[in-house]
């Protein structure tokens, strides 16, 4: 859809001189304001504004801290106070870019989500997908790497757990893996040196993550918007230009959303954190728990599920690995979860194995947490690597509309959207499919 | 219709799966923590005046919680991070300009070098830290038997209480729809006021003090509280419960000394957030409502 007729009109004379030199107008008439988008999107499709506007709120609030942070393991910890107390309106900024951090990757997941129920991932989006996990790996190692940066004891032995996880490399070629190990930190323990080269990498992370995000909306205007049916664009009837009616749509739930990140600014700014960061980093006291931040739980559940170090550190790289190939592991010719009456409950169950797995993560691996941190790694994997596959061959999808205007204009004829179409199954996200 | 009617059997015995699954683990869930949260003491909230959405501090217990501080605690514990003018500005106890001038001035601060290159003590100055009572951490060590009285400044963030860890069904979504950022104190009055006689058969070692509240229950600092310790000159009760909640609270002002600033601003961005919801809900209704959908 991206190759549709412009329809760029330079009204004045500037507009005109600077379309014929560089048409940056006419871009982003095209591709913003006249963009032809399904009729149809529902609002798990206004994450995609929520999180650029998150990288955004990450960026110029990261930039300012900046200004007033000093990477060294002697500042660090007092700077971060100092901006807390001493800097006008630092608290604001840090607390927002603390928060934000969680903010970013509820987004994310949920985006996530979004395209899983919605096989949003299948011909011909397979690109745009894997330049998404691409923006989900370095968002980890750029929060991962943020976190580290103000020097409290969850900050020093999160980074002294995690590159150390590195030395299992040792099992294969012995030596490689201290070598790369002492390479990262600049010495033989984490020091000051680490964290200055942190921080540096800190700053240019989030800029790597804005180029990829280029290429992801690149990806995106290309093929054009999925939607909740699944069913391709057919028609000029089944497409609305994205302004007015997306942007409204869009604001609105930004709108939401800014609701939910200003609560945890103004009124539980620590809840997501550990209070553990507020002693400053000892190298010589490990914490009683040393547990990571709530978004990198599941992958710490999965990492300690296996008794065997390296194939534990396999097992969590592979539980991302394995998204870059789910364009290719769903066989199923359907996309929406909406007409395949399996994958659905399938989905949920998903889903659940993912809240589970970062339950588990918080927990000490004993006993019956870690027992279930085994079953349900297994299972993470399993509904990738055979359900998936299978399904496609095992289930028969329910009958797609023909077209995305057949869809809308039936269930507004009938006014209480797919609920008599599906009734008895739906478990589709609880948001107004259309509205 | 008959497609999605064969297909419909199987799922929902998929669903059955997937609810028992569900049950299954919240149940065992339920279970596991029990035992590992006896090793946890168990610790309960308090009313805190800073709590909740309109929560400021009470400026009579900060200073109360002040002179606490010290009286007492001063004596084994710095708090490097405030200066004595953070004692003078709004949101925190609010000393009047001469009061903390006068309190700066009762402490002899190292300043040097001089143009003779010799270093010297001057009385203090809104400006300075803190006065540390001891030279180094070395010093703090040999003076308490080995054990280091920790920096108090961010004291009431560094720590909290086993609030969801005990998997409080649903927990966790009460604390953030209350906004509950009080751990610390509630983790600090529970200290203060958790020394007892250690229970029968409990070994202590050498030079420790049996606390409910500590983790481990044994604790290097001994009691700091006592009845009647500090002269309180407003009147409220001179007991270790009431020294405990004054200067809990005076370390939450210390740890979290923009608070009031934050909770007065973040009023005004939900209400302003909440008529912008409104209005875009509103247009986008308007523009939608054009189209067919
Ligand atoms: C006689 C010296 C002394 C005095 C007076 C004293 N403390 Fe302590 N305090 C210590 C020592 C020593 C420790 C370290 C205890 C340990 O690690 O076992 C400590 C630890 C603490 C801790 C950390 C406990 C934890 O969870 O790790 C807090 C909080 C604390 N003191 C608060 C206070 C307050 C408030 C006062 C004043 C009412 C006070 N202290 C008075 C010596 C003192
Ligand atoms: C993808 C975007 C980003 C993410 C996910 C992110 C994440 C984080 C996280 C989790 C922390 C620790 C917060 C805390 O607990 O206090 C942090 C701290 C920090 N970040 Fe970022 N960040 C991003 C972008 C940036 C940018 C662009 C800059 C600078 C230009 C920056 C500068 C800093 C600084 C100076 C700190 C230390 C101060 C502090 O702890 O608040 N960040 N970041």
């Amino acid at each position: 859809m991206a190759q549709h007729e412009s329809t760029y009109q330079p009204n004045t004379g500037v507009e005109r001189w600077l379309d014929d030199r560089l048409p940056l107008p006419r871009l982003m008439h095209d591709q913003v304001n006249a963009f032809p988008t399904p009729r149809n999107l529902n609002y798990w499709w206004t994450y995609g504004g929520i999180l650029t506007f998150c990288l955004a709120v990450q960026i110029i609030t990261g930039v300012v801290l900046a200004m007033h942070y000093q990477p060294s393991a002697e500042m660090a910890f007092d700077s971060v106070e100092h901006i807390m107390r001493n800097v006008n309106w630092g608290w604001l900024m840090r607390y927002t870019h603390a928060v934000g951090a969680s903010m970013f990757f509820v987004a994310v997941y949920i985006h996530f989500f979004r395209g899983l129920y919605y096989g949003s991932y299948k011909a011909p989006r397979e690109v745009l997908w894997i330049l998404g996990v691409i923006i989900l790996l370095l968002m980890m190692a750029t929060a991962f790497m943020g976190y580290s940066l103000v020097w409290g004891q969850m900050s020093f032995w999160a980074v002294t757990v995690i590159t150390n996880l590195f030395s299992s490399l040792d099992s294969i070629i012995p030596g490689v893996g201290t070598a790369i190990v002492e390479w990262i930190w600049g010495g033989y323990s984490v020091t000051g040196t680490t964290l200055t080269r942190l921080f540096s990498l800190h700053y240019l992370l989030p800029f790597a993550i804005a180029g990829v995000v280029v290429l992801h909306i690149w990806a995106l205007h290309v093929p054009g918007n999925n939607n909740p049916t699944g069913v391709s664009v057919k028609q000029n009837s089944d497409t609305i230009p994205f302004h007015p009616y997306y942007t409204t749509k869009d604001m609105f739930a930004l709108t939401l959303f800014a609701l939910l990140f200003a609560w945890f600014v103004f009124y539980a700014p620590n809840y997501l954190g550990h209070a553990d960061n507020y002693i400053e980093a000892n190298p010589l006291q490990t914490p009683p728990h040393i547990v990571p931040e709530w978004y990198f739980l599941p992958y710490y559940a999965i990492l300690r599920a296996i008794p065997n170090k390296l194939l534990g550190v396999i097992a969590m790289f592979g539980s991302i690995a394995v998204l870059f190939l789910v364009p290719w592991l769903d066989t199923s010719r359907v996309r929406s979860a909406r007409y395949r009456p399996l994958y659905k409950w399938f989905f949920w169950l998903f889903v659940i194995t993912c809240l589970v797995l970062g339950y588990l993560g918080a927990k000490p691996p004993e006993g019956a947490y870690l027992t279930f941190g085994r079953i349900f790694t297994a299972y993470y994997f399993i509904h990738f690597l055979i359900i998936m596959p299978l399904l496609g061959a095992i289930e028969t999808p329910r009958a797609t509309p023909k077209s995305i205007t057949e869809d809308v204009l039936d269930k507004a004829s009938k006014g209480d959207g797919d609920a008599g179409a599906i009734a008895g199954v739906s478990g589709a996200p609880a948001a107004p499919e259309t509205r | 219709m008959s497609i999605s009617g064969d297909s419909r059997r199987p799922s929902r015995t998929l669903r059955g799966a997937i609810i028992a699954l569900s049950l299954a683990f919240v149940g065992t869930g339920l279970g596991t923590p029990a035992h590992a949260a006896s090793e946890e003491p168990e610790i309960a909230k308090q009313p805190w005046s800073f709590s909740g959405v309109t929560g400021h501090y009470d400026r009579a217990q900060l200073q109360r919680g002040f002179q606490v501080y010290q009286e007492v605690c001063a004596a084994c514990h710095g708090m490097r991070l405030l200066r004595y003018r953070n004692l003078g500005e709004p949101g925190g106890p609010e000393f009047s300009a001469d009061a903390v001038k006068a309190i700066a001035a009762a402490v002899e601060v190292p300043d040097g070098p001089n143009d003779d290159g010799e270093m010297f003590e001057r009385p203090g100055r809104p400006a300075d830290a803190f006065r540390s009572p001891y030279a180094n951490d070395n010093e703090a060590r040999a003076v308490n038997g080995g054990a280091l009285p920790p920096d108090l400044s961010v004291m009431a963030k560094a720590r909290s209480i086993p609030t969801h860890a005990a998997f409080a069904p649903l927990g966790w979504a009460r604390d953030i729809i209350a906004g509950y950022q009080e751990g610390g104190p509630d983790y600090l009055h529970a200290l203060m006021t958790g020394y007892e006689d250690a229970p029968e058969g409990t070994e202590m070692v050498e030079g420790m003090h049996y606390n409910a509240a500590f983790a481990g229950h044994q604790i290097a600092m001994p009691s700091p509280l006592s009845d009647d310790l500090v002269d309180y000159t407003d009147g409220s009760p001179k007991t270790v419960d009431q020294y405990s909640r004054d200067v809990s609270a005076y370390l939450m002002w210390a740890a979290e000394p923009k608070l009031e600033e934050r909770k007065r601003l973040g009023l005004r961005v939900l209400i302003y957030l909440i008529i912008l919801a409104v209005l875009l809900y509103l247009t986008k209704r308007l523009i939608w409502s054009k189209l067919e959908h």
